[in-house]
């Protein structure tokens, strides 16, 4: 089973995500790549996710908004400083709905190759501040929580046609 | 049960209230790389008055971001560490995020593996 880890140390910056794929780099690399396969896994389930803008490669941008069921849109854009295939990404990342401007992050990508082609991915997100930092990993937080309540009422929504289905034998 | 959850989602807007303010990130800021500091020490670090600065130690005070003890004269404030143990917190529901994510991409990486044996074998 692969794990996901995340490591953010209280009172830093940044923090790493790091996880290993049963797949060969190439064809890591493309999912991060190929907005085709990019859009498939990136977008929370609660949110259609538009990529407006997406020019992977060194000095290119991107741009992709989430909506939600509400109609409540919400944008992110950034610079890519480098794209080297396959090995590492560089790249610029502002969520667009804070209440100012400006608080923007440096992330980087690598790819590692492993053997019995595997590949190992580590992103980094460096911040401006301790504070934009937890800001980020705080939002994320809240935006789980209202996951957890959409799944809450999918399970909800079918147990109760289950109970009218029962009902009406 | 209920209770609680709406105690730390309260909990929860406020420290995300007083983190939108940028004075108040420097003040936290500049207590994460000092430890701790007198209210004097604090202001005396911005060009915004003091009484400013004091009301922006409120708010920090009342999302429990920062603990103060009273020395002397001297009110010293430092971060509460509980504030930041919640940090922990949102790593847990991060990993969790990403980690469906990441098993979305898994199927994608298994198809496009297939894909590439398919259209190799064709080739032969």
């Amino acid at each position: 089973m692969n794990k996901t880890k995340i490591t953010a140390e209280s009172g830093r910056q940044e923090f790493f995500i790091t996880r290993e794929f049963d797949a060969p780099r190439e064809l890591v690399f493309k999912a991060f790549t190929d907005p085709k396969l990019y859009t498939q896994w990136l977008g929370p389930r609660r949110y259609v996710m538009n990529l407006e803008k997406f020019e992977p490669r060194s000095g290119g941008m991107w741009r992709y908004t989430h909506k939600d069921k509400d109609g409540n849109e919400f944008g992110f854009h950034g610079v890519y400083h480098e794209v080297l295939a396959p090995e590492r990404m560089i790249d610029t990342f502002e969520f667009e709905g804070l209440p100012e401007k400006g608080h923007v992050s440096l992330e980087t990508a690598k790819f590692m190759e492993l053997p019995g082609g595997r590949t190992r991915v580590t992103m980094q997100s460096v911040f401006q501040s301790v504070a934009d930092r937890d800001g980020m990993m705080q939002s994320g937080m809240e935006q789980g929580i209202n996951e957890s309540f959409d799944r809450l009422d999918e399970l909800l929504e079918r147990n109760e046609k289950r109970r009218i289905k029962v009902r009406a034998r | 049960m209920p209770g609680i959850q709406q105690d730390n989602r309260a909990a929860r807007q406020r420290l995300f209230y007083a983190l939108a303010e940028p004075t108040r990130r420097d003040i936290i800021e500049l207590l994460a790389s000092n430890g701790q500091l007198s209210a004097t020490d604090i202001s005396d670090n911005f060009a915004v008055s003091a009484p400013a600065i004091s009301q922006h130690l409120k708010v920090l005070r009342e999302a429990n971001f920062v603990r103060v003890e009273k020395r002397a004269q001297q009110r010293i404030y430092r971060i509460n560490p509980e504030a930041m143990s919640e940090i922990e917190g949102w790593v847990q529901e991060m990993t969790r995020q990403w980690n469906a994510r990441f098993n979305v991409l898994d199927k994608i990486l298994e198809a496009e593996k297939r894909k590439l044996k398919k259209g190799e074998e064709e080739r032969k």
